[in-house]
């Protein structure tokens, strides 16, 4: 009895799931759909009868889903007219994405494009840069991050580095005692490889016959090869087992010999050792961290040097080398460096059980996927380093990419007013919405695709700029199917995202509101509009303000003042037989006229080579041994080559033979020290007695022009000394100097060629990287400010268009040109404003932050924000203004007449 | 020619249309070979093959009544054409010369 009642309400009342019938009638072709959905209801109302209404439902629903299948969206097959329904709603539709109405939407696409050339030139330019900008952009990062990859044991390749302590602050640094290579090969079995290397201190003199070059090389031991995977070219595959050998790279031995074959011919050295050629490795990448011109053996330094061969094998304290090192396939790093990290401090505890430990020693491995990005070590722990500068400029690409496509959409949605017509009679003759959005997104994609042909022009163009720009040899590898796939892929995002909201706005119009007259586009558009507006400005603002703040603090760094005068000082890296001769050296030197002043120093005027703690001062607790203290070593007449001031005592004099032991310090160091009269006051140091005869001002010889002053000793001692520092007499032109010097420095240094370097054009050198990012975010603001532009002039062009019944009624009826011009910048100047609101805040602290990284750093001005304000409604109000004014002139007779 | 290969699935349903004479529809031609072959058919497999078939020119349709179980639906009926029974009897002739031919042997003599 249940059952027939079951198929009683069946007929009557049970209904099949209404969404499946709803999905059915979208995706079913309708040649197939009566037929199909009778079948389904006869068996679904079978089923309810055989199992109950829930099993039907989900039979029903399961039956549905098993029916998706291609033959059943497709239209009918054969061409032939034989019309089965007759009904209108079942007249097959064309499928939005079938090839030939992708072929429809291209040929509407580009005939829109040619009607409306100014439109699209803005859009296509914009799009253009801001994809260009962007490429660039990701070039420059893909160089960043694939940096020593080309290394094939990339995973396992690691540097030793070393925390200490001292004076309360954990450093972190690359130069390890002598010893810790071999120690660490012998004694843990976890290294595949080890390999110390020395780093050459300035360039080498290499001798070929009579000619001379100068080059940069390393110290190397002869794993190195393996472990870097240097390709050998030419010679042997382990070339650096005998200590009187050469390896060049291959652009080296073309310097060096031209054509002919290198291997077995003889390099002379600093004009003191010869060395055989033992093979030719390929020059390494640009963007690699090991580079050299050639290699020398590790061994040859026991060969030549009897301190290191009798000292420094043996001495744990002084840091002095560096050591690459590999670990076997699947050891953890982790687990090596526990084993590892007291390695020096053992020893160093085995000598000297009690005054070093305290600056505890701790050695750990530095992984060579963070060489290039991450190496900066704040308070032992690494903190990141290049890596800011490549998320600053990806945040910057994003900003440009996302700054163009608000260009597109404003541009598009402005225009649906005019283009509603169009919309509306699409509609009406049976268009569907898919139609629709299907056009309008093949139009930004052709939109992108031109725009990425232009863009990849520019950055053609732009690349050797760029690379200058950068310090970077990139190129465009056009072979490789990644780019282009990545290319494509990137084009097809663009064109997507800036068509994605006016193909679903415009396509959402009623074409019934459009024909009728009564559809006005403006209205809905506007917020979205404005939003987009302001957002697009607050980024171009923001960027402004980031780029004057980076300018600013650039600025600050090189107008510090230096305690000395870098202006016509020159250094000369020199030799033994320089140093020989230094007194014969000097007298020539002054007597040409050319240089007013000589000394000697251990490192070159802008920098600090040396440091040392385990300084003694009356006064001072044992905790302050730890304070380090940068050493200059130099003889007479440093401070008046250098140009220093002193503020108290008197340089090293040849009046005083205790001078000797006469140690001058800086003020920041007489600070450190607590003295009240330092003058007079004794130091010990190295089991010696110093006496203090001057204090000199903080000269700023830091690495980093940013950096606080550390405190220094300057102390005679003639025999440390590397460089000749020679003050130009400033009567005279450098070059012309320079000429009267080079012969007489040829005289006594016969080997090597004249090699000077200015201290003013080495000071600049560390402003690298901020003037790297100073100049790349100059340029990326001022695309930004130009795409921005070109946006909000096409945005005006067509609001003006839109209201020009509007300004020509107002004219009638008496406005004056400033008022109109007024009414139509208006709303652009408010819009810049409240992004100019939006982005100061955000670029305040985001400014503030990457300040934080600088000790000796700028203010944030108020000012900056105002003069950005100004500038931005500057630009703004002359943008706008053509379009505002042109517009105010028409002739309202012209523009009425309709009416 | 296309149509010249029979598919297994396509011969079977081809053979119940011939079946079902003058009543052959999707539902009709599914209940009956689940029923034959005893297990569970999907509508669409049946309703893609009567299609095919049909593109073939082994079948022709017309529509049928409309019923209210079919929600006023009507359903599309199916004829074998002179081309499908060209097809079946082909089917069937390559099976009984197939069978003739397997030796008696293959199936240990259980084949007198």
């Amino acid at each position: 009895m249940k059952s027939r009642r079951t198929t009683h309400n069946t007929v009557q009342n049970v209904k099949p799931p209404r969404w499946v019938n709803w999905l059915m009638e979208r995706i079913t072709a309708p040649h197939l759909r009566e037929e199909l959905q009778g079948d389904m209801e006869e068996l679904f109302h079978r089923r309810v009868s055989r199992y109950g209404t829930n099993k039907a439902r989900f039979m029903y629903a399961w039956d549905f889903l098993l029916l998706v299948h291609p033959r059943l969206w497709r239209p009918e097959p054969e061409p032939t007219f034989k019309p089965r329904y007759t009904k209108y709603s079942d007249v097959s539709k064309p499928l939005s994405f079938h090839p030939v109405m992708i072929r429809n939407y291209l040929k509407l696409a580009f005939r829109n494009l040619i009607k409306y050339k100014g439109y699209s030139a803005i859009n296509i330019a914009g799009l253009a840069v801001g994809m260009a900008v962007t490429m660039l952009i990701g070039i420059w990062i893909q160089d960043e991050v694939s940096a020593n990859k080309h290394h094939k044991n990339y995973e396992t390749l690691y540097q030793v580095k070393f925390n200490q302590t001292f004076d309360g602050q954990r450093g972190t640094q690359d130069a390890i005692p002598f010893p810790l290579g071999d120690e660490l090969k012998a004694k843990y079995p976890d290294f595949k490889a080890v390999a110390m290397y020395q780093r050459s201190e300035g360039n080498r003199s290499l001798i070929v016959g009579d000619q001379k070059f100068l080059k940069n090389g390393i110290y190397i031991g002869q794993d190195a090869i393996d472990m870097f995977s240097l390709t050998v070219l030419n010679g042997d595959k382990n070339p650096l087992k005998e200590p009187y050998s050469i390896v060049l790279t291959d652009e080296t031995a073309r310097t060096l010999f031209g054509n002919q074959d290198p291997i077995g011919k003889i390099v002379r050295i600093d004009n003191s050792v010869d060395l055989k050629v033992t093979a030719v490795v390929a020059k390494q990448p640009a963007n690699a961290t090991l580079q050299f011109d050639y290699l020398l053996p590790w061994q040859l330094q026991e060969a030549r040097y009897d301190w290191v061969r009798n000292k420094a094998k043996t001495d744990w304290r002084n840091n002095d080398w560096g050591v690459f090192a590999q670990l076997k396939e699947g050891i953890d790093p982790a687990q090596t460096n526990a084993k590892i990290k007291d390695v020096i401090l053992t020893h160093l505890a085995a000598n000297d059980p009690t005054s070093r430990n305290q600056v505890k020693p701790e050695i750990f491995l530095h992984p060579m996927a963070k060489w290039r990005l991450y190496s900066e070590f704040t308070e032992g722990k690494n903190t990141g380093g290049f890596i800011k500068y490549v998320r600053l400029f990806g945040i910057f690409g994003l900003f440009i990419l996302v700054i163009a496509c608000i260009n597109f959409m404003n541009l598009s949605t402005a225009r649906s007013e005019k283009r509603a017509k169009e919309v509306g009679v699409r509609k009406a003759v049976g268009s569907g919405r898919e139609q629709l959005i299907g056009q309008f997104l093949s139009e930004s994609i052709l939109i992108a695709g031109m725009a990425l042909v232009i863009a990849v022009v520019i950055v053609l163009a732009a690349l050797p700029f760029f690379n200058t720009l950068t310090e970077k040899a990139m190129t465009i590898e056009f072979g490789n199917p990644l780019l282009w796939g990545g290319t494509l892929a990137f084009t097809l995002f663009t064109g997507l995202l800036a068509g994605s909201y006016p193909a679903l706005y415009l396509s959402s119009f009623s074409p019934v509101k459009i024909l009728k007259g009564t559809f006005q586009a403006g209205k809905g558009a506007t917020l979205p509009r404005k939003i987009l507006v302001v957002v697009q400005f607050a980024f171009s603002i923001s960027l402004m303000i980031g780029t004057i703040i980076i300018y600013q603090q650039l600025e600050h760094g090189k107008n510090r003042p230096l305690g000395f005068t870098k202006a016509g000082l020159i250094s000369v890296n020199s030799s033994k037989s320089l140093l020989d001769h230094y007194d014969a050296l000097r007298d020539e030197l002054m007597a040409t006229g050319a240089v007013s002043s000589i000394c000697k120093t251990n490192a070159p005027p802008t920098q600090w080579w040396s440091s040392n703690s385990g300084w003694k001062w009356k006064g001072a607790n044992p905790a302050d041994e730890s304070v380090i203290f940068t050493t200059i070593a130099t003889s007479y007449d440093y401070t008046k080559t250098m140009g220093i001031k002193l503020k108290e005592g008197r340089d090293f004099s040849r009046e005083f033979a205790t001078d000797s032991a006469g140690v001058i310090l800086n003020e920041a160091a007489v600070k450190r020290m607590g003295l009240k009269h330092p003058v007079g006051e004794r130091m010990r140091w190295a089991n010696r007695d110093w006496t203090i005869v001057g204090v000199v001002p903080d000269i700023v010889v830091e690495w980093s022009p940013y950096r606080a002053v550390a405190p220094m000793t300057i102390i005679f001692a003639k025999d440390w000394v590397n460089f000749i520092d020679l003050r130009i007499n400033p009567a005279m032109s450098p070059s012309a100097a320079i000429d009267k010097i080079r012969p007489i420095f040829d005289k006594y240094n016969p080997g090597f060629p004249f090699d000077y370097q200015f201290a003013d054009v080495e000071y600049a050198k560390k402003f690298r990287y901020e003037e790297l990012v100073g100049n790349l975010s100059a340029v990326v603001c001022l695309l930004a400010i130009f795409i921005s532009c070109l946006g909000l002039f096409g945005l005006a062009s067509f609001i003006a268009e839109q209201r020009t019944k509007e300004i020509g009624v107002r004219k009638v009826l008496g406005a004056s040109i400033a008022n109109l011009w007024g009414l139509l910048s208006k709303d652009f100047v408010q819009l810049v404003m409240i992004a100019c609101l939006i982005a100061s805040p955000i670029a305040w602290y985001t400014m503030n932050q990457w300040l934080e990284s600088y000790t000796y750093k700028i203010t944030i001005h108020i000012g900056v924000f105002v003069g950005v304000l100004a500038i931005a409604l500057l630009i703004t109000l002359l943008t706008v203004s053509y379009q505002a004014i042109k517009a105010a002139l028409l002739n309202p007779v012209k523009t009425l007449r309709s009416e | 020619m296309k149509g010249a290969q029979l598919g297994e699935f396509e011969e079977l349903v081809l053979l119940t249309i011939a079946l079902l004479y003058d009543n052959a529809y999707s539902v009709a031609v599914m209940e009956e070979l689940s029923n034959r072959l005893e297990r569970p058919m999907s509508l669409g497999a049946v309703h893609r093959t009567m299609q095919r078939l049909e593109e073939k020119e082994l079948v022709q349709s017309r529509f049928g009544e409309s019923t209210a179980e079919r929600g006023g639906r009507r359903k599309r009926l199916f004829t074998v054409t002179a081309a499908g029974e060209q097809a079946l009897q082909e089917a069937r002739k390559i099976r009984n010369d197939l069978w003739a031919d397997i030796p008696n042997a293959a199936f240990g003599g259980s084949l007198a």
